[in-house]
């Protein structure tokens, strides 16, 4: 009697293992990336301070985003502009329009977009630099001069990350908000100083101050994974690209998800 | 002995893969020891072990007299101070000057006055006859003027121990003859020891007072260059054949 070839049987120890090495490895990552900001934590606060290194990241991080936090500020306050108006003429509300505008830019829309193009360019440069440095060996080198790297090259990012990240957010919501008025004057002329006066009347120093604030969170995260991923990279050049690439991936995705979470302790504490 | 560096007993794997196994032995002061053996027998790995870029498996590691062993970071710290290291690549800051480079180590562990530093970094970079280019990038320099300015960086610090990987790799035959020149000079002249890897044989037996012979990991010779080429170890009398 022919009998039916029976499949092979399934080894479930062969299926399960891939699984199992993967997240092995998520968890030894999430693990490096706790005691790598342990170090870091430890390296800002004991002295000697880099306070040179420290002003030029801040240049690199802070003053040289401007151009582009300028252009995207400017860009959403116009995009915002021409869209709330739209919508607000159907209920007759235009005159709302300054106000609404400020609310959205200073409350949300200028601290993640700023958070999200600096992840963008910082975050990539930040990879990508410490990256190379890694696989060329000067981080090697430095550490053989006895020189700490994790002081040196990434708590000075991290810091100026920190400081640059509020600063570049009340810059793009001043773009936002000059683009905003820009756009509307075009339709509906009114005077700018009409324009912010009626924009900020209703504003007070809480509706300001945290969401600003909070960016120094989105700093402190592009700062942290892109050293970090900088850092460990391995592989030649093709390591620094994943270097670089996992960098804005990673800081953009735990901005977002940090925004959710420091919105809710701001409307709850503020 | 104040300034003893050497390895005992020095176990190190990476996964399943044993690199060293077992390796011992102490450099001599004052003298030239190079290391040579086929590649991926652990010669960068050991290096890297000395001036505790890696952490050995088992074993002890001693650098300049301090016990590195456990990787205690002050005490390596201050050992790593009196070293310098010579990069296979130089490993030069590509976003400093060449002047900046030797700065560097100056900058941070000997505090001089502007003036000092600056007359101690050209004096450096011109005894290596890099006295024209101070302000050039790494990435507009040569292979072989890379290398002489790492060990310018090498030396900043005035260090009795220097470790050298891979010195001459790269390099046409007369940057070679220059580079190993140097070599030879900081023993007989500054009384520096040294710990070279190298491929390069020619280099070697014009450089070392020892020799030793890696393979799988383990140390198949430890002596002189007489002694190496009257070996008659079926491997060295290959390696030999095949340098010849």
């Amino acid at each position: 009697m022919a009998t039916a070839s029976l499949p092979a049987p399934v080894n479930n120890l062969e299926v399960t293992r891939p699984r199992f090495a993967a997240i092995s490895e998520a968890v030894e990552a999430v693990g490096e990336f706790g005691i790598f900001a342990w170090r870091i934590a430890k390296a800002i606060a004991k002295p000697p301070y880099e306070f040179r290194e420290f002003l030029h990241q801040l240049d690199m991080i802070g003053a040289q985003s401007m151009p582009l936090i300028a252009l995207a500020g400017a860009a959403t306050g116009v995009v915002l502009s021409l869209q709330t108006r739209d919508s607000l003429s159907r209920f007759g509300a235009k005159s709302v329009l300054p106000a609404v505008l400020v609310f959205s830019l200073i409350k949300e829309t200028g601290p993640i977009i700023t958070g999200l193009v600096a992840a963008g360019r910082v975050g990539a440069g930040i990879g990508a630099e410490l990256g190379s440095m890694k696989v060329t060996e000067q981080i090697d080198a430095m550490e053989a001069s006895a020189v700490d790297p994790h002081k040196y090259l990434a708590a000075t990012r991290v810091l100026a990350a920190i400081v640059a990240l509020p600063l570049l957010t009340v810059f793009a919501d001043f773009c936002g908000i000059l683009a905003g008025w820009f756009a509307a004057t075009m339709t509906d002329p009114v005077s700018l100083q009409l324009f912010i006066g009626s924009g900020f009347k209703a504003v007070t120093f809480h509706d300001i101050i945290p969401p600003t604030l909070k960016t120094a969170v989105f700093g402190l995260i592009i700062g942290l994974v892109s050293t970090f991923q900088g850092m460990r990279t391995r592989g030649g050049t093709e390591g620094v690209g994943h270097s670089a690439t996992s960098s804005v991936v990673l800081s953009s995705l735990l901005i977002i998800v940090a925004d959710v979470v420091l919105v809710r302790l701001i409307i709850e504490f503020f | 002995m104040e300034n003893a560096t050497g390895v005992k007993n020095v176990r190190k794997s990476f996964g399943t893969q044993t690199v060293l196994d077992g390796i011992s032995f102490d450099l001599v002061e004052g003298e030239t020891t190079c290391v040579l053996g086929r590649s991926g027998t652990g010669k960068s790995v050991l290096l890297k072990l000395l001036i505790g870029l890696e952490r050995a498996d088992t074993g002890t590691v001693s650098l300049v007299g301090q016990d590195i062993t456990n990787g205690a970071q002050p005490a390596l710290d201050e050992a790593r101070k009196r070293v310098g290291f010579l990069f296979q690549q130089a490993a030069l800051y590509d976003s400093m000057t060449i002047e900046e480079n030797v700065a560097f180590p100056l900058k941070r562990h000997r505090h001089l006055p502007e003036s000092e530093l600056r007359d101690r970094v050209h004096q450096l970079l011109s005894s290596l006859g890099m006295e024209r280019d101070y302000a050039k990038l790494p990435s507009q320099i040569s292979g072989g003027m890379k290398k002489r300015v790492g060990l310018a960086r090498a030396l900043a610090l005035e260090p009795s121990l220097v470790l050298f990987d891979e010195p001459t790799a790269g390099l046409d035959p007369m940057s070679a003859a220059e580079i190993a020149t140097l070599i030879a000079d900081l023993r007989d002249q500054r009384h520096m020891t040294s710990l070279v890897v190298t491929h390069d044989l020619p280099t070697a037996k014009k450089i070392a007072n020892r020799l030793i012979i890696l393979d799988k990991g383990t140390v198949i010779f430890d002596g002189t260059v007489d002694g190496f080429e009257r070996s008659s170890e079926p491997f060295i009398t290959q390696y030999l054949k095949d340098a010849a």
